[in-house]
Protein backbone atom coordinates (compact mmCIF):
# COMPACT_ATOMS: atom_id res chain seq x y z
CA UNK A 1 0.00 0.00 0.00
CA UNK A 2 1.22 3.47 -1.33
CA UNK A 3 1.58 5.69 2.45
CA UNK A 4 4.56 7.64 2.28
CA UNK A 5 3.74 10.31 5.31
CA UNK A 6 1.30 10.20 7.94
CA UNK A 7 0.26 13.93 8.91
CA UNK A 8 -3.58 14.09 9.49
CA UNK A 9 -6.31 12.01 9.57
CA UNK A 10 -7.90 13.27 6.82
CA UNK A 11 -5.69 12.36 4.70
CA UNK A 12 -6.58 8.46 4.83
CA UNK A 13 -9.24 6.69 3.33
CA UNK A 14 -11.56 4.09 5.10
CA UNK A 15 -9.45 1.11 3.19
CA UNK A 16 -6.33 3.03 4.22
CA UNK A 17 -7.07 2.81 7.79
CA UNK A 18 -8.74 -0.67 7.43
CA UNK A 19 -5.43 -1.96 6.32
CA UNK A 20 -3.04 -0.37 8.77
CA UNK A 21 -5.20 -2.22 11.65
CA UNK A 22 -4.34 -5.33 9.68
CA UNK A 23 -0.95 -4.25 9.54
CA UNK A 24 -1.16 -3.71 13.33
CA UNK A 25 -2.48 -6.69 13.77
CA UNK A 26 0.34 -8.85 12.59
CA UNK A 27 2.69 -6.44 14.63
CA UNK A 28 0.89 -7.67 17.74
CA UNK A 29 1.64 -11.09 17.15
CA UNK A 30 5.09 -10.56 17.26
CA UNK A 31 4.97 -9.76 20.45
CA UNK A 32 8.05 -8.98 22.33
CA UNK A 33 10.18 -10.28 19.97
CA UNK A 34 12.29 -8.84 17.71
CA UNK A 35 11.91 -8.56 13.96
CA UNK A 36 14.95 -7.04 11.56
CA UNK A 37 12.17 -5.18 9.41
CA UNK A 38 13.64 -2.11 9.74
CA UNK A 39 16.97 -3.52 10.28
CA UNK A 40 19.97 -0.90 10.10
CA UNK A 41 17.20 1.86 9.42
CA UNK A 42 17.40 4.58 11.36
CA UNK A 43 14.80 7.13 12.60
CA UNK A 44 15.24 11.06 13.71
CA UNK A 45 12.33 11.36 16.49
CA UNK A 46 12.46 15.49 16.92
CA UNK A 47 10.28 16.52 19.53
CA UNK A 48 10.41 20.70 19.74
CA UNK A 49 8.22 20.08 22.66
CA UNK A 50 8.12 17.18 25.05
CA UNK A 51 6.38 14.40 24.91
CA UNK A 52 7.95 11.27 26.61
CA UNK A 53 5.27 8.77 26.26
CA UNK A 54 5.53 9.38 22.50
CA UNK A 55 8.90 9.24 21.89
CA UNK A 56 9.38 6.50 24.25
CA UNK A 57 6.56 4.99 21.86
CA UNK A 58 8.21 5.48 18.71
CA UNK A 59 11.75 4.31 19.51
CA UNK A 60 10.82 1.42 21.18
CA UNK A 61 8.65 0.63 18.09
CA UNK A 62 11.55 1.15 16.03
CA UNK A 63 14.30 -0.83 18.10
CA UNK A 64 11.68 -3.79 18.21
CA UNK A 65 12.21 -3.70 14.31
CA UNK A 66 15.51 -3.74 14.38
CA UNK A 67 16.45 -0.16 14.02
CA UNK A 68 17.52 2.81 15.98
CA UNK A 69 16.62 5.96 16.59
CA UNK A 70 19.07 9.67 16.64
CA UNK A 71 17.18 12.76 17.55
CA UNK A 72 16.07 15.32 20.34
CA UNK A 73 13.55 16.35 22.75
CA UNK A 74 13.09 20.37 23.79
CA UNK A 75 12.55 21.30 27.65
CA UNK A 76 10.99 24.10 26.86
CA UNK A 77 7.47 24.86 25.38
CA UNK A 78 8.66 27.59 22.66
CA UNK A 79 9.54 26.81 19.32
CA UNK A 80 11.90 26.23 16.65
CA UNK A 81 15.19 25.11 18.08
CA UNK A 82 18.08 28.34 18.25
CA UNK A 83 16.21 30.19 15.63
CA UNK A 84 16.59 28.10 12.92
CA UNK A 85 14.14 27.43 10.34
CA UNK A 86 12.06 23.97 10.58
CA UNK A 87 12.57 23.90 6.73
CA UNK A 88 16.25 24.32 7.66
CA UNK A 89 16.39 21.53 10.24
CA UNK A 90 14.30 19.24 8.21
CA UNK A 91 16.92 19.87 5.33
CA UNK A 92 19.64 18.83 7.79
CA UNK A 93 17.99 15.55 9.57
CA UNK A 94 17.03 13.78 6.39
CA UNK A 95 20.52 13.10 5.49
CA UNK A 96 20.76 11.06 8.50
CA UNK A 97 17.58 9.61 8.45
CA UNK A 98 15.28 7.40 6.69
CA UNK A 99 12.11 8.57 8.69
CA UNK A 100 11.46 11.50 10.89
CA UNK A 101 8.72 11.44 13.68
CA UNK A 102 7.90 15.08 14.76
CA UNK A 103 6.19 16.84 17.52
CA UNK A 104 6.09 21.01 17.38
CA UNK A 105 4.05 23.73 19.11
CA UNK A 106 2.32 24.55 15.90
CA UNK A 107 -0.51 23.87 13.54
CA UNK A 108 1.09 22.93 10.42
CA UNK A 109 4.57 21.61 10.97
CA UNK A 110 4.21 18.33 10.06
CA UNK A 111 2.57 19.10 6.74
CA UNK A 112 5.64 21.67 6.05
CA UNK A 113 8.00 19.36 7.12
CA UNK A 114 6.74 16.57 5.04
CA UNK A 115 6.72 18.98 1.87
CA UNK A 116 9.77 19.73 2.73
CA UNK A 117 11.59 16.22 3.44
CA UNK A 118 12.10 12.88 0.92
CA UNK A 119 12.33 10.60 3.62
CA UNK A 120 8.66 9.73 5.15
CA UNK A 121 7.27 12.23 7.77
CA UNK A 122 4.83 10.85 10.68
CA UNK A 123 3.25 13.80 12.96
CA UNK A 124 3.45 12.65 16.52
CA UNK A 125 1.22 15.88 17.48
CA UNK A 126 1.21 19.70 15.52
CA UNK A 127 0.11 22.17 17.64
CA UNK A 128 -3.81 21.73 18.73
CA UNK A 129 -4.35 20.18 15.41
CA UNK A 130 -3.48 16.55 14.73
CA UNK A 131 -2.31 13.70 16.38
CA UNK A 132 -2.78 10.74 14.19
CA UNK A 133 -0.74 8.16 15.52
CA UNK A 134 -2.96 8.49 18.77
CA UNK A 135 -5.95 8.40 16.67
CA UNK A 136 -5.13 5.13 14.74
CA UNK A 137 -4.05 3.62 18.13
CA UNK A 138 -7.69 4.55 19.21
CA UNK A 139 -9.07 3.12 16.96
CA UNK A 140 -7.22 -0.34 16.92
CA UNK A 141 -7.86 -0.47 20.76
CA UNK A 142 -11.56 0.00 20.00
CA UNK A 143 -11.94 -2.51 17.21
CA UNK A 144 -9.67 -5.11 19.53
CA UNK A 145 -11.23 -4.97 22.60
CA UNK A 146 -15.04 -4.47 21.18
CA UNK A 147 -14.53 -6.30 17.71
CA UNK A 148 -15.71 -3.27 15.61
CA UNK A 149 -15.43 0.54 15.08
CA UNK A 150 -19.33 0.96 14.74
CA UNK A 151 -20.57 0.69 17.93
CA UNK A 152 -22.72 3.24 20.27
CA UNK A 153 -19.51 5.41 21.54
CA UNK A 154 -19.22 8.54 23.85
CA UNK A 155 -16.42 10.88 23.88
CA UNK A 156 -16.31 12.71 27.32
CA UNK A 157 -14.57 15.78 28.97
CA UNK A 158 -12.99 18.76 27.27
CA UNK A 159 -14.38 18.39 23.69
CA UNK A 160 -13.55 22.20 22.42
CA UNK A 161 -9.97 22.22 23.18
CA UNK A 162 -9.36 18.48 23.07
CA UNK A 163 -7.70 17.57 19.51
CA UNK A 164 -7.50 13.49 20.48
CA UNK A 165 -11.61 14.13 20.69
CA UNK A 166 -11.91 16.29 17.40
CA UNK A 167 -9.60 13.59 14.79
CA UNK A 168 -11.48 10.68 16.81
CA UNK A 169 -14.69 11.85 15.80
CA UNK A 170 -13.74 12.20 12.43
CA UNK A 171 -12.29 9.14 12.18
CA UNK A 172 -15.31 7.13 13.76
CA UNK A 173 -17.71 8.90 11.61
CA UNK A 174 -15.75 7.43 8.88
CA UNK A 175 -16.88 3.87 9.83
CA UNK A 176 -20.42 4.73 11.18
CA UNK A 177 -19.54 4.67 14.63
CA UNK A 178 -23.00 6.04 16.70
CA UNK A 179 -21.40 8.57 18.81
CA UNK A 180 -22.50 10.91 22.07
CA UNK A 181 -20.55 14.38 23.03
CA UNK A 182 -20.37 14.54 26.30
CA UNK A 183 -19.09 17.60 27.66
CA UNK A 184 -19.68 20.22 30.65
CA UNK A 185 -20.68 23.89 29.19
CA UNK A 186 -18.52 25.80 27.47
CA UNK A 187 -16.49 22.79 26.35
CA UNK A 188 -18.54 21.13 23.80
CA UNK A 189 -17.25 20.20 20.76
CA UNK A 190 -16.79 23.18 18.21
CA UNK A 191 -19.76 24.02 15.78
CA UNK A 192 -16.91 23.86 12.83
CA UNK A 193 -16.25 19.81 14.23
CA UNK A 194 -19.71 18.62 13.88
CA UNK A 195 -20.47 20.60 10.73
CA UNK A 196 -17.39 18.67 9.07
CA UNK A 197 -18.69 15.51 10.36
CA UNK A 198 -21.88 15.93 8.76
CA UNK A 199 -20.53 14.51 5.24
CA UNK A 200 -20.53 11.72 6.75
CA UNK A 201 -24.29 11.25 7.97
CA UNK A 202 -23.29 10.44 11.23
CA UNK A 203 -25.70 9.65 14.31
CA UNK A 204 -24.55 12.60 16.68
CA UNK A 205 -25.86 13.20 20.06
CA UNK A 206 -24.95 16.27 22.33
CA UNK A 207 -25.31 16.03 25.89
CA UNK A 208 -24.35 17.34 29.13
CA UNK A 209 -25.33 14.53 30.99
CA UNK A 210 -22.97 11.89 31.66
CA UNK A 211 -24.52 9.74 33.83
CA UNK A 212 -28.16 9.34 31.54
CA UNK A 213 -26.05 8.73 28.78
CA UNK A 214 -23.93 5.77 30.63
CA UNK A 215 -26.64 2.36 29.76
CA UNK A 216 -26.76 2.80 26.19
CA UNK A 217 -23.01 3.14 25.46
CA UNK A 218 -20.41 0.53 23.90
CA UNK A 219 -16.88 2.95 24.88
CA UNK A 220 -16.69 5.84 26.80
CA UNK A 221 -13.91 7.69 25.70
CA UNK A 222 -13.06 9.92 28.38
CA UNK A 223 -10.10 13.18 27.75
CA UNK A 224 -9.02 15.71 30.03
CA UNK A 225 -11.05 18.59 31.70
CA UNK A 226 -7.86 20.87 32.16
CA UNK A 227 -8.28 23.42 34.95
CA UNK A 228 -6.96 26.67 33.16
CA UNK A 229 -9.74 26.19 30.78
CA UNK A 230 -12.25 27.67 33.64
CA UNK A 231 -11.64 31.92 34.71
CA UNK A 232 -13.72 30.58 37.99
CA UNK A 233 -11.69 27.55 40.11
CA UNK A 234 -14.85 26.78 41.73
CA UNK A 235 -16.56 26.10 38.29
CA UNK A 236 -13.80 23.44 37.60
CA UNK A 237 -13.80 21.83 40.52
CA UNK A 238 -18.04 21.08 40.36
CA UNK A 239 -17.23 20.29 36.45
CA UNK A 240 -14.47 17.82 37.51
CA UNK A 241 -16.84 16.19 40.22
CA UNK A 242 -19.70 15.89 37.51
CA UNK A 243 -17.69 14.01 34.61
CA UNK A 244 -15.28 12.12 36.84
CA UNK A 245 -15.87 7.84 36.11
CA UNK A 246 -16.64 6.31 39.25
CA UNK A 247 -17.73 2.82 40.69
CA UNK A 248 -20.65 4.41 41.19
CA UNK A 249 -21.13 6.07 37.40
CA UNK A 250 -20.03 2.74 35.91
CA UNK A 251 -23.36 1.19 37.94
CA UNK A 252 -25.34 1.29 34.93
CA UNK A 253 -22.71 0.65 32.59
CA UNK A 254 -23.35 -2.35 30.05
CA UNK A 255 -21.44 -5.55 31.45
CA UNK A 256 -18.75 -5.44 28.43
CA UNK A 257 -18.70 -1.66 27.97
CA UNK A 258 -15.01 -0.57 28.04
CA UNK A 259 -13.54 2.77 28.89
CA UNK A 260 -10.41 4.45 27.20
CA UNK A 261 -8.58 7.24 27.80
CA UNK A 262 -5.46 9.00 25.99
CA UNK A 263 -3.24 9.44 29.13
CA UNK A 264 -1.78 11.09 31.13
CA UNK A 265 -5.24 10.93 32.87
CA UNK A 266 -5.70 13.79 36.13
CA UNK A 267 -8.66 12.66 38.14
CA UNK A 268 -11.34 12.21 35.52
CA UNK A 269 -11.66 8.07 36.80
CA UNK A 270 -11.33 7.23 39.95
CA UNK A 271 -8.05 4.64 40.56
CA UNK A 272 -10.80 2.16 41.68
CA UNK A 273 -11.96 1.73 38.41
CA UNK A 274 -8.65 0.41 37.28
CA UNK A 275 -9.61 -3.20 38.83
CA UNK A 276 -12.71 -3.64 36.57
CA UNK A 277 -12.81 -5.03 33.44
CA UNK A 278 -14.12 -2.12 32.02
CA UNK A 279 -10.84 -0.31 32.77
CA UNK A 280 -8.68 -1.04 29.01
CA UNK A 281 -6.98 2.53 28.85
CA UNK A 282 -3.31 1.08 30.02
CA UNK A 283 -3.62 -1.96 27.11
CA UNK A 284 -4.42 1.22 24.98
CA UNK A 285 -0.91 2.22 25.58
CA UNK A 286 -0.06 -1.46 25.06
CA UNK A 287 -1.30 -1.09 21.28
CA UNK A 288 0.68 2.11 20.36
CA UNK A 289 3.63 0.11 20.21
CA UNK A 290 2.38 -2.68 17.35
CA UNK A 291 0.38 0.59 16.05
CA UNK A 292 3.42 2.98 15.60
CA UNK A 293 5.25 -0.39 14.15
CA UNK A 294 2.76 -1.02 11.62
CA UNK A 295 3.27 2.57 10.66
CA UNK A 296 7.03 2.61 10.70
CA UNK A 297 6.84 -0.51 8.14
CA UNK A 298 4.84 0.92 6.50
CA UNK A 299 5.95 4.09 5.39
CA UNK A 300 9.86 2.83 5.02
CA UNK A 301 8.38 0.33 2.48
CA UNK A 302 9.38 -3.04 4.56
CA UNK A 303 6.09 -3.79 5.18
CA UNK A 304 2.82 -4.13 2.64
CA UNK B 1 -28.85 45.92 -18.62
CA UNK B 2 -32.36 48.20 -18.96
CA UNK B 3 -32.80 51.32 -17.28
CA UNK B 4 -28.98 51.83 -16.71
CA UNK B 5 -26.73 53.75 -18.27
CA UNK B 6 -22.94 53.24 -18.28
CA UNK B 7 -20.67 55.22 -20.52
CA UNK B 8 -18.22 52.86 -22.66
CA UNK B 9 -14.84 53.87 -21.47
CA UNK B 10 -11.56 54.24 -23.47
CA UNK B 11 -9.24 51.88 -21.34
CA UNK B 12 -9.64 50.19 -18.86
CA UNK B 13 -11.57 46.76 -17.08
CA UNK B 14 -14.97 45.95 -17.27
CA UNK B 15 -16.07 43.36 -14.74
CA UNK B 16 -19.36 42.04 -15.44
CA UNK B 17 -21.40 39.14 -13.57
CA UNK B 18 -19.99 40.08 -10.39
CA UNK B 19 -22.34 38.02 -7.24
CA UNK B 20 -25.57 40.41 -6.55
CA UNK B 21 -23.85 42.63 -3.94
CA UNK B 22 -19.88 42.05 -3.88
CA UNK B 23 -19.07 45.11 -6.18
CA UNK B 24 -18.24 46.58 -2.97
CA UNK B 25 -15.36 44.23 -1.63
CA UNK B 26 -14.80 43.84 -5.56
CA UNK B 27 -13.66 47.34 -5.33
CA UNK B 28 -11.76 46.59 -1.87
CA UNK B 29 -9.51 43.76 -3.65
CA UNK B 30 -8.86 45.68 -6.24
CA UNK B 31 -7.83 48.65 -4.03
CA UNK B 32 -9.25 51.79 -5.34
CA UNK B 33 -9.86 53.42 -1.93
CA UNK B 34 -6.07 52.87 -1.40
CA UNK B 35 -3.97 52.61 -4.43
CA UNK B 36 -6.08 54.34 -6.93
CA UNK B 37 -8.32 56.99 -4.85
CA UNK B 38 -8.75 59.25 -7.87
CA UNK B 39 -9.84 56.13 -10.16
CA UNK B 40 -12.90 56.73 -12.27
CA UNK B 41 -15.08 54.22 -11.28
CA UNK B 42 -18.94 53.20 -12.35
CA UNK B 43 -20.17 50.51 -9.92
CA UNK B 44 -23.63 48.80 -10.82
CA UNK B 45 -25.64 47.07 -8.18
CA UNK B 46 -28.27 44.55 -8.39
CA UNK B 47 -28.98 44.95 -12.23
CA UNK B 48 -31.40 42.64 -12.73
CA UNK B 49 -29.89 39.43 -14.64
CA UNK B 50 -31.72 36.76 -16.77
CA UNK B 51 -29.24 34.72 -16.08
CA UNK B 52 -28.20 35.30 -12.54
CA UNK B 53 -31.03 36.96 -10.80
CA UNK B 54 -29.12 40.21 -9.85
CA UNK B 55 -25.40 40.70 -10.85
CA UNK B 56 -23.11 43.76 -10.53
CA UNK B 57 -20.62 45.06 -13.01
CA UNK B 58 -17.51 47.22 -12.24
CA UNK B 59 -16.11 49.63 -14.77
CA UNK B 60 -12.72 50.97 -13.87
CA UNK B 61 -10.58 53.47 -16.39
CA UNK B 62 -7.37 53.32 -17.15
CA UNK B 63 -6.65 49.97 -15.18
CA UNK B 64 -6.14 46.42 -15.86
CA UNK B 65 -6.24 43.58 -13.32
CA UNK B 66 -3.15 42.08 -12.11
CA UNK B 67 -3.05 38.09 -11.91
CA UNK B 68 -3.31 37.94 -8.16
CA UNK B 69 -6.62 40.52 -7.97
CA UNK B 70 -7.83 38.72 -10.47
CA UNK B 71 -7.48 35.22 -7.94
CA UNK B 72 -9.15 36.92 -5.48
CA UNK B 73 -12.19 38.12 -7.20
CA UNK B 74 -12.49 34.83 -8.55
CA UNK B 75 -13.06 33.67 -4.28
CA UNK B 76 -15.56 35.78 -3.92
CA UNK B 77 -17.64 35.97 -7.21
CA UNK B 78 -16.65 32.67 -8.98
CA UNK B 79 -19.26 33.74 -12.31
CA UNK B 80 -17.63 37.24 -13.27
CA UNK B 81 -16.32 37.93 -16.58
CA UNK B 82 -13.38 40.25 -17.02
CA UNK B 83 -13.13 42.68 -20.09
CA UNK B 84 -9.99 44.17 -21.24
CA UNK B 85 -10.71 47.60 -22.49
CA UNK B 86 -8.45 49.36 -25.38
CA UNK B 87 -9.66 52.38 -27.61
CA UNK B 88 -13.29 51.39 -26.70
CA UNK B 89 -12.89 47.92 -27.67
CA UNK B 90 -13.08 44.67 -25.90
CA UNK B 91 -9.77 43.25 -26.69
CA UNK B 92 -9.34 40.41 -24.27
CA UNK B 93 -12.04 38.79 -22.24
CA UNK B 94 -11.78 36.08 -19.41
CA UNK B 95 -14.17 34.13 -17.46
CA UNK B 96 -12.94 33.82 -14.00
CA UNK B 97 -13.66 30.47 -12.41
CA UNK B 98 -13.36 29.11 -8.38
CA UNK B 99 -10.08 27.29 -8.47
CA UNK B 100 -9.97 24.06 -6.22
CA UNK B 101 -7.10 25.23 -4.32
CA UNK B 102 -5.96 29.02 -3.41
CA UNK B 103 -1.86 29.45 -3.04
CA UNK B 104 -0.29 32.49 -2.05
CA UNK B 105 -2.65 35.04 -2.44
CA UNK B 106 -4.53 34.54 1.56
CA UNK B 107 -2.66 34.49 5.03
CA UNK B 108 -4.02 31.87 7.49
CA UNK B 109 -6.03 33.46 10.02
CA UNK B 110 -5.03 30.82 12.75
CA UNK B 111 -2.00 32.95 14.37
CA UNK B 112 -0.24 29.46 15.17
CA UNK B 113 -0.23 28.17 11.97
CA UNK B 114 2.98 27.50 10.75
CA UNK B 115 2.58 29.45 7.90
CA UNK B 116 2.71 32.52 10.15
CA UNK B 117 5.99 31.72 11.55
CA UNK B 118 7.96 30.44 8.38
CA UNK B 119 8.20 31.66 4.75
CA UNK B 120 6.79 29.13 2.91
CA UNK B 121 3.52 29.69 0.09
CA UNK B 122 0.36 29.27 2.04
CA UNK B 123 -2.37 26.94 0.14
CA UNK B 124 -6.39 26.77 0.77
CA UNK B 125 -8.32 24.24 0.06
CA UNK B 126 -12.10 25.30 -1.46
CA UNK B 127 -14.33 23.83 0.82
CA UNK B 128 -17.65 25.45 0.75
CA UNK B 129 -18.15 28.16 -3.04
CA UNK B 130 -21.31 29.90 -1.63
CA UNK B 131 -20.84 31.23 1.25
CA UNK B 132 -17.14 30.84 0.80
CA UNK B 133 -15.24 28.65 3.36
CA UNK B 134 -11.50 27.49 2.72
CA UNK B 135 -9.47 24.93 4.85
CA UNK B 136 -5.72 25.62 5.51
CA UNK B 137 -3.71 22.81 4.09
CA UNK B 138 -1.53 23.51 6.98
CA UNK B 139 -3.14 23.79 10.17
CA UNK B 140 -6.36 22.22 8.78
CA UNK B 141 -8.54 25.49 10.11
CA UNK B 142 -11.35 26.96 8.22
CA UNK B 143 -11.67 30.48 6.90
CA UNK B 144 -14.96 31.85 6.57
CA UNK B 145 -16.27 34.66 3.81
CA UNK B 146 -16.08 37.26 6.08
CA UNK B 147 -12.68 36.66 7.45
CA UNK B 148 -11.06 36.15 4.13
CA UNK B 149 -12.63 39.66 3.25
CA UNK B 150 -10.95 41.23 5.76
CA UNK B 151 -7.83 40.53 4.37
CA UNK B 152 -8.51 42.37 0.89
ZN1 LIG C 1 -3.23 27.62 8.67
Amino acid sequence: MELHDIISIRDLSKSKINHILKVSEDMEKHGARKNKYLDGKILATLFFEPSTRTRLSFETAMGRMGGSSIGFSESGTTSTSKGESLKDTIRTVESYADAIVIRHPQEGSARLAANVASVPVINAGDGSNQHPTQTLLDLYTIKRETGALKKNIALIGDLKYGRTAHSLAYALSMFGAKMTFISPKGLEMPEEVITDLAKFNTKIEETNDLEGSIPGLDVLYVTRIQKERFPDPEEYEKVKGAYKITLKTLESAKKNSIILHPLPRVDEIAPEVDATKHARYFKQVHYGLPVRMALLGLVMGALD
Amino acid sequence: MKGVKVKRIENGTVIDHITGGQALNVLQIIGVHKEYPKAVLTVAMNVPSKKMGTKDIVKIEGRELKAVEVDKISLISPNSSINIIRDFEVKEKKDVSLPKTVEGVLKCDNPNCITNFEATKTLFAVEEISPLKLRCSFCERTMSEREIIKQF
